[in-house]
């Protein structure tokens, strides 16, 4: 039996919804629709004819309080009263979580006062009634606009036709046959077999990684402690994907732990063993070492080995801080892929030491121009719904899980159109002891029970690590997308905070990528060994194959550690918070990760083989410097540049979008991510309490500058290590306790037929990590997580669309006392303006010279560069700009500052206009000291990217004692700020600029405000 | 941070949690410092009645903010419905014993849905208002104005004449069910905030008017004034550094006089105390008729 039930707005209610669709179909499509309204359709489906029958009267009451009395009107199959020409319905696939239906349960059951269990299942659906256009015309809404067909279905029919039939009752149940416990996979065939099953069953493995699992079981298969299994010397299918998953790119990191043989500009070939241990591990031991040999000693608590990296903060928490990508899931349903993102990376810091309390959370995407007009890769979405999608994903899935966001950023250039780059992250406090233990230490033992707790396992999400690791194309798996759910992750993590703090758990690890295979896999090497029964694991629906359970990455789940004397008491505190908990067997040390399904035995991996026996990667790589030609000629007027520059996507505010993203619950936020008179400027960086009571806060900021990359992928590391660096100064952090987290996103880098300059692509990547190493260990900023990801490109017309090597630096910083906190808004008419730093011709890759490029009409064609990238990339002399910091750090301390900025994309002419904007506040500015000094031209002064750099004001009286605390840093006082609203700058008595802020800020609000 | 705190050590304010609430960390806070002490349970515990103490062992209830259920099906409507159907006789109990209530957004939304607001005539049972989606469809974090109404009943906005603070929702927009009841509201000036322009006057005019509220309705109470729901976050500014402009303030000079959203719960918390440290015992409800 299935009940239909339909909600609509009461007529004469203004329906927002409808119009807000309206107001797209019109804007994105162009279409003349009239109206649109929406219809919520449940669908009650009684799936056990034994189970008490939900009653006429039952439902009638469930119609009655489904409807609110002021807002809606509801009627059981269907709502007959309103016309109009178009029905679009859209539903869910099967297997697509379907939340708000989850929620219609828990109504129906309080209201009916019973359980309903599993013998009512609920779906839920929405109609969009549409004037103003033809079916043809709603179909492409419908595809366009309104449904997503990777997760949705579509129903388009005239009103008639559609009043005519039936009210619709198919429910998108999942309908799985019964499938083979143990299927043992015969790896004795040829090479292409072996390829070809690496193919058919989506492994991403290589031919020598296949090679290898068919050696080790044609050897181990024949141990008695296999054999009395009844396994062979076949793996099963369990086994294999367990270990595709296990070796997959996303999870071992082959290309960042691969023996690297790097060339560059000719040189004589270098061995590079590891860039990971090299670059990254190195660098932070390094520091390490230094800062445990100082005064004060090390503050680094638990880098690398743990789920997010962990630094001291004060004497009760620890700061525990990650960011993940989620890139290939966000370009096949952006909505839910990005909303995974952000409730993914949320696990990580609760993944972390024995759990922290989730804080922050900070995003970043980059992404081709909303405005796109040209030719799309097949299967992948535009640019602008991807945006909207993510950002909506990201709003929804962070306001849910009531963690506001301290950083977010965009950067755009089309190349991303190959994939969009999505990247969550998220701030937790790890209290520094829980229970006589401290808080970063997690110990599972033998015979502790492995217990899995959160939601359920379906088959969503099936090899998203073995998906990640390859390139998007036409046939990419649809189930490898998940969307997550944040209300039942909160309810989780509400419950294992009060499990946490009664000491339940010795042990906790997230379920992601890999989902159990990974979770159980990971934390069974601290005891050598778990066993497990994968028959007592809660399923949404019956059907899944015991592999299909084991690597489904079904979302809000993690795994935990649990003393056999706690579980009774962990079970009962998961009852009473109504979150599953479920025993599904215990850690060993016995060296093997032992599956079951009941009693009958499904694998049995030899512990070290499936963490260590993986081939080591052996690649190449060369790198040499390319130039690129300059713009033939550049514009006289300074002003017309700037004011075009502001309105560029890459620049201009991007506030409409951020604000719909909560940046205050908690209480805790002293600096907002947009700041100002108006509120509107993006502030360098932001500042948070750690918790209420204390006034010690945390600084965050990032570096990121992709545009870089294709110059000198050493420059853009260098320059996002510096750019986050300068941001932490601005807003007040002390240099000393600044940590920093890499994330690289690459075109695949792996030399093939398929890419054929992997070499290239590798070898940009070693120079990224070159000079990620340089700045980092000059500035003692410690790299503490991290993450690559590494295949991000598609396929367009046989063509790849690689997206640009991109690394982004996020940096957390510290400050004693958030009321010393500092923004960049100009705070009082008279105060003096100085530029701190020197300025350098740097237009390579700038945002001028990108301009220029695309307003002479030389656009690059797609995938390739734009054509006025030029020579000059920003460098970092740290012998130079260390002192500087230092200096300037002390001055702030001393409280001379009043407002600081950091010129980076558009240089020093936007950092001016940001803080003037900030301030509301106008400016008199004189650049002749600066492009004398450097002898620069105006244009070039005004816009060039160099790194290094402030814009400080100062008040009149502490002028002097400002000056004297800086020496012999350069300095150049170079104005005042003034109690009008014009901006202006002079070179010489020439005047180059003289805006009024109001102008200045249409311009910046305007590049994104139609997006 | 303000120093100024007055000891209410027998003023209890029970804060349920969990559900996808999620602002009760500084509302909590909030009492605390104006001397009140909070306890924060879990809603389940509440409905369960796996609690130690009983509903009427408080004096406060307070409904916080966050997502209770997602939304799901409209914001406030699954957590109204397990009230309704689990507990709500003993809130009723507690509004009638003189308890005070406070719903912020979320709570005000599932408060709403309830009936519990706006409680004319001692009916707490019928809906009769209700908050919608905003005219401009999304959630929205931006600081707002708001002006009071000198003459309302609401205790929890006594002394106050403006007040800044954030909005952060999507669904605030205040319907009235007929334009009687929002005359009825408005006569028993039972319209405590308002959003204002930048002169202090209400407004329609977006962003000043974040949601489309019709007459800029920003919270109202109940004709006691001690039943009391509104949209804006007076959990959100606790310190003087949480207000936007903070950092400017330093150096112009005009300071944070007001202490901003913790005179709402000094209010709520002085209205209890003044009654405890009176011998009279608590003013009865004016009418409990309507209540079944």
């Amino acid at each position: 039996m299935i009940h239909r039930i339909e909600i609509a707005t009461k007529p004469g209610i203004r329906e927002a919804r409808g119009e807000h669709v309206a107001a797209q179909i019109r804007r994105y499509l162009e279409l003349p629709v009239k109206r649109v309204r929406t219809r919520d359709v449940y669908l009650i489906e009684e799936v056990d004819p034994l189970a008490q029958a939900i009653s006429s009267s039952e439902l009638q009451r469930i119609v009655q309080h489904f409807s609110d009395p002021v807002l809606q009107i509801g009627a059981i199959d269907r709502i007959v009263d309103a016309v109009s020409e178009v029905v679009v319905a859209v539903g869910y696939r099967p297997g697509v979580a379907d939340t708000v239906g989850k929620s219609a349960k828990v109504a129906i059951e309080d209201l009916l006062d019973r359980p309903l269990t599993n013998a009512v299942q609920i779906y839920t659906s929405r109609l969009y009634l549409i004037d103003g256009l033809s079916t043809e015309q709603a179909q492409r809404a419908a595809r366009d606009l309104l449904a997503n067909p990777v997760i949705q279905t579509i129903q388009v029919s005239s009103y008639p036709d559609w009043l005519e039939r039936e009210p619709e009752r198919a429910v998108p149940r999942v309908l799985l046959g019964d499938t083979p416990l143990t299927v043992q996979i015969d790896l004795s065939g040829s090479t292409e077999d072996l390829l070809e099953i690496s193919r058919q069953s989506l492994l991403a493995l290589s031919l020598v990684e296949m090679e290898t699992i068919r050696d080790h079981f044609s050897g181990s298969g024949r141990d008695p402690r296999r054999t009395a299994l009844g396994l062979s010397t076949l793996p099963t299918e369990v086994e294999l994907q367990c270990l595709a998953q296990t070796w997959s790119e996303h999870c071992k990191h082959k290309i960042f732990n691969a023996e690297i043989t790097y060339r560059e500009e000719g040189g004589a070939p270098e061995v590079i063993d590891s860039l990971f241990d090299t670059y990254i591990r190195g660098t932070t031991e390094d520091i390490d070492r230094n800062l445990a040999a100082n005064e004060g000693g090390s503050w680094l608590v638990s880098v690398f080995h743990d789920n997010a990296g962990v630094v001291e903060f004060d004497d009760q928490v620890h700061l525990v801080y990650k960011v993940e990508t989620h890139n290939s899931p966000s370009a096949l349903d952006p909505y839910g892929g990005a909303m995974t993102g952000i409730v993914g990376v949320n696990r990580d810091p609760f993944g972390t030491g024995r759990g922290a309390d989730l804080l922050i959370n900070v995003w970043g995407y980059c992404l081709a121009s909303p405005f796109y007009k040209g030719i799309l890769p097949r299967g992948l979405l535009h640019p602008r719904r991807i945006r909207d999608g993510v950002h909506q994903g990201v709003i929804d899935g962070g306001n849910q899980s009531g963690i506001p966001y301290g950083r977010g950023w965009e950067i755009f250039d089309d190349r991303y159109l190959g994939k969009p780059l999505v990247f969550c992250g998220t701030v937790g406090v790890l209290p520094t002891m829980i229970g006589d233990s401290p808080g970063e230490v997690k110990q599972s033992n033998p015979g502790d029970l492995v217990v899995m707790v959160g939601g359920r396992i379906g088959a969503d999400g099936i090899h998203g690590a073995t998906f990640s690791s390859a390139a998007l194309d036409e046939s990419s798996p649809t189930q490898a997308v998940q969307i997550g759910d944040p209300i039942t992750q909160k309810m989780m993590f509400d419950f294992l905070i009060a499990a946490r703090d009664r000491n339940l758990y010795s042990s906790i690890t997230d379920n992601g990528a890999g989902g159990l295979s990974s979770s159980v896999g990971e934390m069974a090497t601290q005891t050598g060994g778990a066993r497990i029964d994968l028959s007592k694991a809660p399923l949404k629906y019956s059907g899944l194959a015991p592999w299909e359970i084991f690597l489904s990455e079904a979302q809000e789940r993690m795994t935990l550690a649990v003393p056999p004397d706690q579980a009774d008491e962990l079970l009962a505190l998961a009852a009473r918070y109504d979150v599953e908990a479920t025993v599904l067997g215990r850690f060993t040390d016995d060296g093997f990760l032992h599956v079951t399904w009941a009693d009958e035995n499904i694998a049995h991996l030899d512990m070290e083989f499936l963490h260590s026996g993986n081939p080591k990667l052996c690649l190449e790589a060369r790198w040499r410097r390319q130039c690129f030609s300059e713009p033939a000629a550049r514009p006289e007027d300074c002003q017309e540049t700037l004011l075009a520059l502001l309105s560029r996507p890459n620049i201009s505010s991007g506030e409409a979008k951020a604000r719909h993203y909560d940046h205050e619950v908690k209480g805790l936020t002293v600096i907002k991510p947009y700041s100002g008179v108006h509120n509107d400027v993006p502030a360098e960086a932001t500042v948070f309490l750690a918790r209420h009571g204390s006034k010690r806060g945390i600084v965050l900021s990032e570096g990121v500058n992709p545009f870089l990359s294709e110059l000198d992928p050493f420059a853009m590391a260098a320059t996002a290590v510096d750019e986050a660096v300068r941001r932490q100064l601005c807003a007040g952090a002390g240099l000393d306790r600044i940590a920093a987290l890499d994330n690289f996103c690459w075109p695949d880098p792996v030399l093939s037929h398929d890419t054929p300059d992997g070499d290239f692509k590798l070898g940009q990547l070693v120079r990224a990590c070159r000079g990620l190493q340089e700045v980092c260990r000059s500035y003692s900023v410690p790299l503490i997580s991290g993450k690559d990801s590494m295949k991000n490109e598609s396929i367009l017309e046989g063509r790849k669309i690689a997206v640009l090597p991109t690394l982004l630096v996020s940096a957390i910083g510290q400050i004693d006392d958030v009321r010393t906190a500092l923004t960049l808004d100009f705070k009082m008419p008279g105060d003096m303006i100085y530029i701190l730093g020197e300025t350098g011709d740097h237009t390579g890759g700038s945002e001028f010279f990108r301009y220029l490029g695309e307003r002479d009409g030389r656009h690059g064609e797609l995938g390739k560069s734009s054509p006025y990238l030029g020579s000059k990339p920003p460098t970092v002399d740290c012998d130079r700009t260390l002192p500087l910091y230092r200096a300037l750090r002390g001055a702030i301390r001393a409280g001379y500052v009043r407002s600081a900025s950091t010129p980076t994309k558009g240089g020093l002419a936007l950092a001016l206009v940001r803080s003037a904007l900030a301030g509301g506040l106008g400016a008199s500015v004189d650049l002749a000291a600066i492009a004398a000094a450097n002898d620069l031209d105006s244009d070039v002064t005004l816009f060039s990217e160099s790194n290094g750099r402030f814009v400080v004001s100062v008040s009149a009286q502490e002028s002097r004692l400002f000056e004297d605390c800086m020496q012999p840093a350069p300095m150049y006082p170079v104005g005042q700020v003034d109690p009008g609203t014009k901006l202006t700058i002079h070179r010489d008595g020439r005047q180059l600029v003289s805006l009024e802020l109001e102008l200045l800020r249409t311009q910046f609000k305007r590049g994104l405000a139609d997006a | 941070m303000p120093e100024r705190t007055v000891r209410h050590p027998k003023v209890r304010v029970l804060i349920p949690t969990g559900l996808g609430l999620n602002c009760e960390i500084e509302t909590a806070e909030g009492f605390r410092l104006v001397g009140a002490k909070p306890d924060c349970v879990p809603l389940l515990d509440i409905l369960n009645r796996r609690i130690e103490r009983r509903l009427l062992d408080y004096h406060i209830l307070a409904f916080v903010g966050g997502f209770a259920f997602g939304d799901h099906l409209g914001a406030g409507f699954v957590y109204a419905n397990k009230i309704r159907w689990k507990i709500y006789d003993r809130i009723l109990e507690f509004i009638e014993a003189g308890g005070l209530i406070i719903g912020i957004c979320n709570g005000f939304q599932m408060m709403v849905r309830l009936g519990m607001l706006p409680g004319f005539d001692g009916d707490y049972r019928t809906p009769s208002v209700a908050l919608a989606p905003n005219d401009r469809l999304g959630y929205r974090d931006a600081w707002i104005q708001l002006v009071a109404d000198d003459k309302s009943p609401c205790l929890w906005t006594r002394g106050l004449h403006k007040i800044e603070l954030p909005a952060r929702h999507g669904e605030g927009k205040f319907v009235a069910g007929s334009q009687d009841i929002l005359q009825k509201l408005e006569e028993n000036h039972q319209i405590p905030l308002r959003y204002a322009d930048d002169l202090g006057q209400p407004t329609q005019v977006w962003p000043n008017n974040p949601n489309g509220s019709a007459a800029a309705v920003a919270g109202i109470c109940d004709p006691t004034g001690r039943v009391f729901g509104l949209m804006p976050h007076p959990d959100a500014y606790l310190y003087p550094f949480q207000h936007p402009q903070w950092s400017r303030r330093r150096y112009s000079g005009e300071s944070a006089v007001e202490e901003g959203g913790l005179s709402i719960f000094r209010n709520g918390v002085a209205a209890v105390s003044d009654r405890l440290t009176s011998a009279t015992p608590a003013t009865p409800v004016s009418s409990s008729h309507g209540v079944d």
